[in-house]
Formats: structure tokens, sequence, C-alpha cells
């Protein structure tokens, strides 16, 4: 049921606060409601941090409890947990996320003439498809399994393209 | 004395009167070895040395009325010229006037004051500013404008028969107003005047830098002209109005030149067009506070 739990060593996602948006990991439990947390890598000094402000991630690291920041910062680099969270489809999101608010009014032009063409092309093949297996009738397979592998491309070249334009 | 001590200008032939105070400055004044007295009559002379010999500091040997004959000042007395005298004597201004007086019982004129006492002393000396102090009128009022808007920025306008249009600005005119073209084959939006406060700036902006703006495109150029003679009184006065706006060719020509040159710049940026030709709008999710423009 629960698969990330609170322990020395697990890497937590600042959600709120004014450290929001960074990574810590926790180095000993306080009370029921705080843990003390260090983000050497991250730009968090040491300090007590309540755990309704922290998501936890997938990341564990291993060091003792209450061990300094040397030891957290030495095992956050061998884990490489930096380019780790970055490659984590969260942090994609969340990127993802930024670079929406952050468009401009020509960008969002730019995206919607881009949504435009790729639903085109999708549905034009779609349609290729139907019309076949219809006049043909009994090859239900081929439709299915097309459209997936035409719309799996597609939709990695739009993002990119409209990541690239912005 | 002290007066004629001064002297005003030199009367030629008379020794060039010394320093006034040759009495008071120090015996090691004088200016020995000027042999040019030949020469520059006109000119300083040789100045004599102190005629007042020094018993102690500050103290000189003889008074001052001895001094007076020494130095032959009862020779030397310079009076002002008189031409500047006649002069001024002359320049004093009319301080009153007689003006004639109608009626025939009060004598037929009178002695008016050219400059008259004032009617008022105010109590504090700062005087009274008027109601309009600080009002100016509109022509010289301060124009302003946003630091979002540059030549060459892509506007979005919001009234008007316009509304929605992307724009390009291309500069503010003497009234405040921003001068904007559409280009017209685009989005079909002429050289045109748009309010400030009506309008998005977009942070999209085109290279301007090189196009030129005819000169002639003033608020005077752009100002609706309205007939103002209605000949007819309560008859047809609502026709002889100008009801149709024709396009002029002036305006037409005015247009070609000015988008001929925005055109090529808008081809070089990809999708610029387009975005120009289409129209802004909000839909659902769509909250502006939280748009970038």
């Amino acid at each position: 049921v629960f698969k990330r739990f609170v322990e020395i060593g697990r890497v937590a996602f600042i959600s709120f606060g004014p450290h929001a948006g960074k990574l810590v990991a926790i180095v000993d439990v306080i009370d029921q409601n705080r843990a003390l947390v260090d983000g050497p890598c991250s730009g968090v000094r040491r300090q007590a941090m309540p755990f309704k402000c922290m998501q936890l991630t997938d990341f564990v690291l291993k060091f003792p409890h209450s061990a300094r920041q040397k030891c957290v910062r030495l095992a956050w680099e061998k884990e490489n947990i930096n380019e780790k969270w970055a490659a984590t489809r969260w942090a994609k999101k969340i990127e993802a996320r930024e670079k929406k608010a952050k468009m401009t009014d020509f960008d969002r032009y730019k995206v919607m003439k881009a949504k435009k063409m790729r639903n085109r092309i999708i549905k034009h093949e779609m349609k290729k498809l139907q019309k076949m297996s219809s006049k043909k009738g009994k090859k239900p397979d081929k439709s299915e399994k097309a459209p997936k592998s035409e719309k799996g491309p597609k939709s990695e070249k739009v993002p990119k393209a409209q990541k690239a334009q912005k | 004395a002290a007066g004629e001590k001064k002297p005003g200008e030199k009367a030629p032939g008379e020794k060039k009167p010394g320093k006034k105070k040759t009495a008071e400055k120090k015996p090691a004044e004088q200016k020995a070895g000027q042999k040019e007295v030949g020469e520059k009559k006109k000119k300083i002379k040789k100045h004599h040395a102190s005629r007042n010999p020094v018993l102690a500091r500050g103290i000189g040997r003889y008074s001052r009325s001895a001094m007076y004959a020494r130095k032959a000042l009862y020779k030397r007395k310079y009076t002002a010229p008189e031409t500047k005298i006649e002069k001024k004597k002359k320049e004093k201004p009319r301080a009153t006037i007689t003006k004639p007086v109608g009626g025939d019982k009060n004598g037929g004129s009178r002695v008016v004051k050219i400059r008259k006492m004032p009617r008022y002393y105010p109590t504090e000396d700062v005087p009274r500013k008027l109601l309009s102090h600080g009002k100016k009128p509109f022509c010289q009022h301060k124009r302003r404008l946003r630091a979002s808007i540059t030549p060459g920025t892509v506007l979005i306008l919001l009234t008007g028969r316009h509304r929605g249009k992307r724009v390009i600005f291309l500069k503010q005119l003497a009234t405040g107003l921003l001068l904007v073209t559409g280009p017209l084959v685009i989005n079909r939006v002429p050289l045109r005047r748009a309010h400030q406060k009506f309008v998005i700036a977009t942070s999209t902006k085109v290279d301007i830098s090189g196009v030129k703006i005819p000169k002639h495109l003033t608020d005077a150029y752009f100002k609706k002209k309205r007939l103002r003679k209605p000949r007819h009184q309560e008859g047809e006065i609502f026709d002889t109005e100008k009801e149709k706006y024709e396009i002029t060719e002036q305006r037409k020509s005015d247009q070609k030149a000015v988008d001929s040159q925005i055109l090529a710049r808008i081809k070089k940026v990809p999708q610029l067009r387009g975005y120009l030709r289409s129209t802004f709008c909000l839909s659902n999710g769509v909250y502006p506070h939280k748009l970038v423009f």
C-alpha cells in the first residue's frame, strides 16, 4: 500500500514554504511532525522541517542518522541524485508546467498551430485506417496497432518542437 | 574729497591720477621703471612714493588735510562726464499722464498716474495662487509611454472595431496616442491611432529600426473631420454631415509606403504573419492575470 517511507536518508521534495521546489534528505526525525533535514546540494541549510511540506521521492541515501552535512553531501553526490531527479517524470512535469506558465502570447499561438497540425495528421491517419478496415472488414489488428505507433513518434516530435520554439 | 578721489575719465594732458589710496599703501608700491611715459600720455604714469612718511605702523606723519595739500588734490578735481548725467535725466520715465474726461461738469482732463500703487497688500508674503494654478491645457500635458511599448512591439487592441487584433506599434504621436498599423494586408487594420490604455503590449517585438515613417502622419492627419455649418435650420442637418467615410488616395499611398517596409521584416520572423492575422480571445481556464503576454 505504502511504498515510500520516512526514513533516514529519504530524499524529499519540498512542496511549499520558503524552500519550495527543492530536494532535501531526511537526516533525523525530531518528533511526530518534524524532521531534521539537509539539502547541501540544493541550497537548503540543515534545519527542522515539518513533514507536511515534504513530499517523499523514490530516492534513499545511505548515511547514519544525524550525520553531518559533509556525509550527506558525499552520499548525495555518490548517488547522483540531482541527475536522477531531473530524469524522473515528476521533475519533467514540473518543468513543463513552468514552461507553460512562461509562454508568451506568440508562443501560445505557435503551440496552437503545432497542436492543430499534429491533430490533423493523426486524424488523417486514423481515417485512412478506418477506411481500410471498413473496406477489408476482417483486419481489426492492423487498425489498432498502426495508430498507436504513429501517435508515438508524433507526440515526441510536437512537444520537442514546442519547447524549441519557446 | 572722497568722491573726487575716484577719477572717472582721464582728462588729456593731466597726469594720470595715482591709485586712490597711495597714502595708505606701503611705500614700496612705487612703480619704478615705467619709462613709457613719453609714449602713452593717457596710460598709467609713474606713481610717486607715498608722501606720508610712516612714524609707526598705521600712523603717518601728516594729517588728512596736510596730505590733501601735499598731494595737490585741490588741483585734481574730477567731475563725472556730463553726458551721462544728461542722458539719465532724459531717460526718466513719465510718472503721470493727462487723460481727457467726458461730461461737461468734470473739467476737461484728469492727471492720472501711470504706475499706480498696489490696491492690495497681502498679509502673507507669498501671494495667493490662482485656482487654475498648475492646471495646464491639454497640449502641454506630459505624455507618458509604458516601458513595455517600444517601436515594433506587437500590441493587442482591446476596443474599437478592431478589438482582439494584433497590430504593430510604430510611434507615439504628439497627443500621446499610439500610431499603429496592421499591416493592412495582414489583418485589415490601416494606419490608425490607438489609445495606450486600451491596448495590451505583448513581449513580441519586430525590428523596426530602419523604417521611415512619413512626417506628415500627425494627429491632425488622423483627426475626424466634421462639417460644422448646417445651412438648413432644422431641415436636413443630418444629411449634410459626412456620413460615409471615404478613403483618400493619400491614405492609401501612405499605407503602402509604411507597410512595404514593415512587411519585409515580418516575413523574416517565422509564423509572425499568421500570428498577426489571428485574433486574441479568452476561453475556459484562461485568466488574463495569469497570462504572460
